[in-house]
């Protein structure tokens, strides 16, 4: 079971969280016109990379809030936490 | 039978407390502190079970976790459980234990002819013998495997027992008491830090207890006392014994197996059998010691034969003797202190030693007390069928691989050792690549891959100076790091017995035209053969050879049989250890009961009960409840004798004609605040939410990105920026989260919160077309004409005192209302609404009336809604907006979502106006046409129409509408029911929507 540095609460066990998928991804803005092949990337395709990876969590039995959070696909390290607004380089 | 085995004095047993038990129907007799196994032994008993395929003879053959052979059936405080190590479990008043594997009894066992047969059960031998006919795999072949392999029974009784789980954490987890571990938790207390430490055995001190050492003047079981009596006294110290740490998962997460009761007689109700402790330690010292293992000869599996260190546990720990006449069969120094112990206890040993004569501290003390050692020597093969009764030995050449000399001597037991095997499950559960140590023959672990650090004899040091020196300094230097405190600490004077070089010898040769089974592992019977024979059949990597002979797949993982396996593949394969590799260790260590891994999450506890304010009443009034995710909600009231059919009916028919309530707080809610909310919804809800004028309703459907139909329900504006949401029961956590993601991470420049009140309302739907009578007398100064609370309306008012909100809206069809009060006002509510009620022939009604009164107008659910449908799918695309943007609109476009012969709702109704419809039947042409006969769709929802009198269905059909006039099939394979049916309109009862808004 992972560990997870909540920005907001601190260390919690992983079954707090629940998982969100690839957090690079950007919603095409509202209201604007978008290709089809935009929009099928962004509803769609994902990268599945063995390695780093930066993915969305939320801390459902917790605060609530969405966080971004740097993980190894294969060794499961955790690298970085972040709250959503906050950059992971 | 008396305890002919049993010492006068040695031991750590408590010699005033008898216990008796029984072993397969005998009565026999032991003391408090034995396990079984010593028991047993004590009583002269060696014969305990028989093995898994060729059904052999096999007796005790360790003392602890590393037991391949004495797996038993024990019966105990109620409960019956398979394969209870002998060697661990601890004698108690009442257990009764039997042996496995054997009928119809382990003296005279049937399934023993698979021995003389055993040229037929050759390596793969299920591979390949029960290929074909494919048709009689499973009447013939799989019960007869099942019947004649395995092990124990699992009893089918309910289990009586309690399991808890515990949560921890701390600073530093040491892992095993012996000398290492000892000292390790020992200098981390010292720092401060908070320390668990586990021992596997009832008691502590591992090695200690059975090694001939001194610690400061301290024998080594006096010094394992002081340490842990120390530690049990300092508050940050958690010290547990009968604790196996069985598994090491990611983050430094460690998982231990603790019994808790398995060793008493009585006990409170509230005393758990066993826990499971889930441990977040910063640091980890792995200190699970090693185990021995066995040189390979002939019938190596025949009762008498036990590991040397074992043989040495049973007298000091135990006192108990394994045999009188014992045959010490060693290639290294360990099993000389056997040799003395048993000639301390008065009986002679003879020790074969596969080295050439060389002298060493314990070699020469031996010499000095007379002991008979023969070097160069090695036993050959053991003879006796259920107890070992001689030995064949061979005086081995200088290339070790023929014999000068053969000969055969009498004996009752041989104590063998082929050196150490370090613990390394652990480190390599946690990630660790272990590396090949040649000084000792064995993997130890390799760089750290988590917080992991092993000592001791784990991390192949095999003296204790070693160990102690090891343990202290990781103990502290780990803890220091986290605490920030360092105490000094002198590592303490030992005195320990100098071991010489051991012999790189582990299989014994045969002398010509002899061939008996070699065993390397026990527990799932594979021998030398065997793998040669996988070699042989091209098999190469060790994890194929594993598969195909089951090498190491017991439940034992191979402890004792690992590396003499290895040995042989590299051995064959001309390749060196390191090369072959070793398999991958998985978790659990040693098995664990299934009741721990459950926990307290069984029956009632096995979810959480979600009850709403009304539940005591609904219970009080005959309600049959139905689960929806984890609510209990009420599925029809039963009246006198009524079944569900006639009940729902009843209940549907009296919303049709008059009035019925019906408890609807298990609805999610969602409070959503700020200025930009309408924006929000507009953006959240596929039809126009910017003009919705407060105290007005309306419904919604909300959509995936990928255009899938998510959720519908009423979003009604209760002040300017305040906006009260409802989802569906299912969908209610989903919806919350969705609504969160958007808001935090898409478009967090909007001012809006959203927050679950589901708990905070109690709701009630009153609906039929008597409601608003009704509610005219609930709200006695209340205007609620059709003028003033017309349809999607919204009132707040005082309900007999309590303040509640009235909404108008409706899921039934009906005239209809659901009034909202706060949750501890629920059932002041519905009593109320009971009372008043009476006058208008109100009766309340469950989810089954509710769902006939929504099937029958068209209205779509769960089952419509179901992941698969976009709007148009389900006659929704009236409030899909063209004008504005929303969440999944750009996907409704896709050409798929777009074909006219897209599958959409329909209605059904059977031709003979009778038949039922089951729900999940499939819609074909023709009934009788060839399989795979096309499906044109499925049967989404079924209903018995009260307002027809005749069944009804809604369907999601291939084509759609344009099918409406036509006959198909409905069948149900499963139901064994064919159907004919027409298709009709989804809105069987009052299409154009006039009663809502009567």
């Amino acid at each position: 079971m992972l560990y997870i540095k909540c920005p907001y609460c601190g260390l919690r066990a992983q079954k707090e969280f629940s998982y969100g998928g690839d957090a690079t991804v950007k919603r095409p803005n509202i209201n604007e016109e978008v290709s089809s092949e935009d929009w099928d990337n962004f509803v769609y395709m994902r990268k599945s990379p063995r390695g780093k990876h930066i993915e969305l969590w939320q801390h459902i039995a917790g605060c609530r809030q969405w966080i971004k959070v740097q993980r190894d696909t294969a060794t499961h390290e955790i690298f970085q936490t972040a709250k959503v607004t906050e950059e992971i380089r | 039978m008396s305890q002919s085995f049993r010492l006068n004095k040695e031991g750590l047993i408590n010699r005033n407390k008898k216990i008796s038990f029984t072993f397969n129907g005998k009565k026999l007799f032991g003391y408090e502190g034995d396990t079984i196994a010593s028991a047993l032994i004590a009583n002269g008993i060696h014969l305990v079970g028989r093995s898994f395929k060729y059904h052999r003879p096999r007796g005790f053959f360790g003392a602890g976790v590393e037991e391949p052979n004495a797996k038993l059936q024990v019966e105990f405080n109620g409960h019956s459980e398979p394969n209870v190590n002998a060697t661990e479990m601890e004698l108690v008043e009442g257990l009764s234990a039997t042996s496995q594997n054997c009928w119809p009894s382990v003296n005279f066992d049937i399934g023993a002819i698979n021995n003389f047969l055993k040229m037929f059960f050759p390596a793969g031998f299920y591979y390949k013998t029960f290929m074909w006919p494919k048709s009689f795999w499973y009447k013939i072949y799989e019960p007869f495997i099942r019947k004649a392999a395995g092990l124990g029974v699992a009893s089918i009784e309910k289990d009586k027992e309690r399991y808890e789980h515990k949560f921890e954490y701390c600073d530093l987890l040491v892992t095993g008491s012996g000398p290492s571990g000892l000292a390790s938790a020992y200098a981390a207390a010292k720092n401060g830090a908070k320390v668990i430490l586990a021992e596997d055995k009832p008691r502590f001190g591992g090695t200690l207890l059975t090694d001939d050492v001194s610690i400061d003047n301290l024998s080594g079981k006096d010094w394992a006392e002081k340490i842990i009596t120390e530690l049990k006294s300092m508050p940050n110290v958690t010290v547990k014994n009968r604790s196996q740490v069985f598994g090491y998962y990611d983050h430094n997460m460690l998982v231990m197996f603790e019994r808790v009761s398995d060793h008493l007689e009585k006990k409170s109700k509230f005393t758990p059998r066993q826990r499971l402790w889930y441990i977040r330690a910063k640091e980890t010292i792995l200190s699970t010691g090693s185990i021995e293992r066995p040189i390979v000869f002939g019938n190596n599996d025949t009762p008498g034969i036990f590991l040397s260190a074992a043989a040495k546990e049973y007298m000091k720990v135990y006192g108990v003797l394994v045999g009188k006449k014992p045959l010490i069969f060693t290639n290294n120094d360990s099993a000389y202190e056997t040799a003395l112990e048993f000639k301390k206890n008065n009986v002679e040993p003879i020790i074969l030693d596969t080295r050439e004569e060389h002298s060493s501290e314990l070699i020469d003390e031996a010499k000095s007390k007379g002991i008979d050692i023969r070097f160069s020597h090695g036993v050959i093969v053991a003879n006796g069928y259920k107890k070992v009764k001689s030995a064949k030995i061979g005086k081995l050449n200088k290339d070790k691989n023929s014999f000068e000399k053969i000969e055969t001597i009498e004996c009752d037991c041989i104590c063998v050792s082929g050196f150490w095997t370090p613990s390394v499950h652990l480190a390599s559960q946690s990630g660790n690549k272990l590396k090949y140590e040649e000084k000792i023959d064995a993997f130890i672990p390799d760089k750290k891959k988590q917080h992991e650090t092993s000592v001791g004899a784990a991390n192949g040091s095999f003296t204790l100076e070693e160990s102690l020196k090891h343990g202290f300094e990781n103990g502290s230097n780990l803890s220091a790091k986290i605490t920030e405190t360092k105490t000094e600490i002198t590592i303490p004077n030992v005195n320990e017995k100098k071991y010489g070089a051991h012999d790189k010898f582990w299989c014994m040769p045969l002398p010509k035209n002899e061939n008996p089974k070699r065993f390397v592992d026990f527990q799932n019977d594979v021998s030398v053969s065997d793998i040669e024979i996988a070699l042989r059949e091209g098999y190469r990597s060790i994890e194929h050879v594993k598969r195909y002979t089951t090498l190491g797949m017991a439940t034992d993982q191979g402890r004792t049989s690992n590396l003499n396996g290895l040995q042989l593949v590299s051995n064959v394969e001309n390749k060196i250890v390191p090369e072959v590799g070793h398999t991958t260790f998985r978790p659990p260590f040693t098995p664990i009961t299934i009741g721990t891994i459950v926990g307290r999450e069984v029956g009632m506890e096995y979810m959480p009960t979600r009850k709403t304010p009304m539940h005591e009443w609904h219970e009080k009034n005959n309600a049959v409840f139905v689960d929806a995710g984890a609510w209990k909600r009420p599925r029809y009231y039963k009246l006198g004798s009524e079944t569900l059919f006639e009940a729902s009916k009843r209940e549907a028919k009296n919303v049709r004609e008059n009035v019925g309530i019906c408890d609807v707080t298990t609805l999610g809610k969602i409070d959503i605040k700020g200025p930009d909310a309408a924006e929000f919804l507009n953006r959240v809800y596929t039809n126009a939410w910017m003009k919705l004028p407060v105290g007005k309703a309306r419904y919604g459907l909300m959509l995936r990105e990928d255009g899938i139909v998510m959720d519908d329900g009423t979003t009604t504006r209760i002040s300017e920026n305040h906006y009260h949401m409802t989802t569906t029961t299912a969908q209610a956590a989903n919806v919350l989260s969705h609504l969160e993601y958007y808001l935090q991470i898409v478009w967090p420049e909007l001012n809006v919160n959203v927050v679950s009140t589901t708990e905070q309302w109690a709701g009630a739907a009153i609906a039929g077309p008597k409601s608003r009578d009704m509610l005219s007398k609930l709200y006695p100064d209340l205007d609620v004409s059709n003028d003033a609370l017309p349809f999607m309306g919204y009132k707040e008012a005082e309900f007999f005192g309590v303040p509640s909100r009235i909404f108008r809206i409706s899921f039934s069809g009906e005239l209809a209302y659901e009034i909202n009060v706060k949750s501890d006002h629920g059932m002041f509510m519905w009593e109320k609404m009971m009372e008043v009620g009476k006058d208008f022939g109100n009766q309340p009604y469950g989810t089954e009336a509710l769902s006939t009164l929504r099937i029958e107008m068209g209205h779509v659910a769960g089952p419509e809604l179901d992941g698969r449908t976009i709007p148009s799918d389900v006659s929704l695309n009236g409030l899909v907006s063209k004008k504005k943007d929303f969440i999944g609109k750009n996907s409704l476009g896709r050409e798929a979502f777009n074909v006219e012969s897209r599958q959409k709702i329909v209605g059904l109704i059977p031709i003979d106006r009778k038949s039922s419809i089951p729900e999940g039947s499939h819609i074909v042409q023709d009934q009788n046409a060839k399989l795979p006969n096309p499906k044109l769709g499925h049967v989404s929802s079924s209903c018995w129409s009260v307002e027809n009198n005749n069944p009804f269905s809604l369907a999601i059909m291939k084509d759609g509408k344009n099918m409406i006039g036509k006959k198909f099939f409905a069948v149900s394979p499963l139901k064994n029911k064919s159907i004919e049916v027409e298709v009709i309109s989804s809105h069987y009862v009052d299409p154009e929507g006039k009663r809502v808004r009567s």
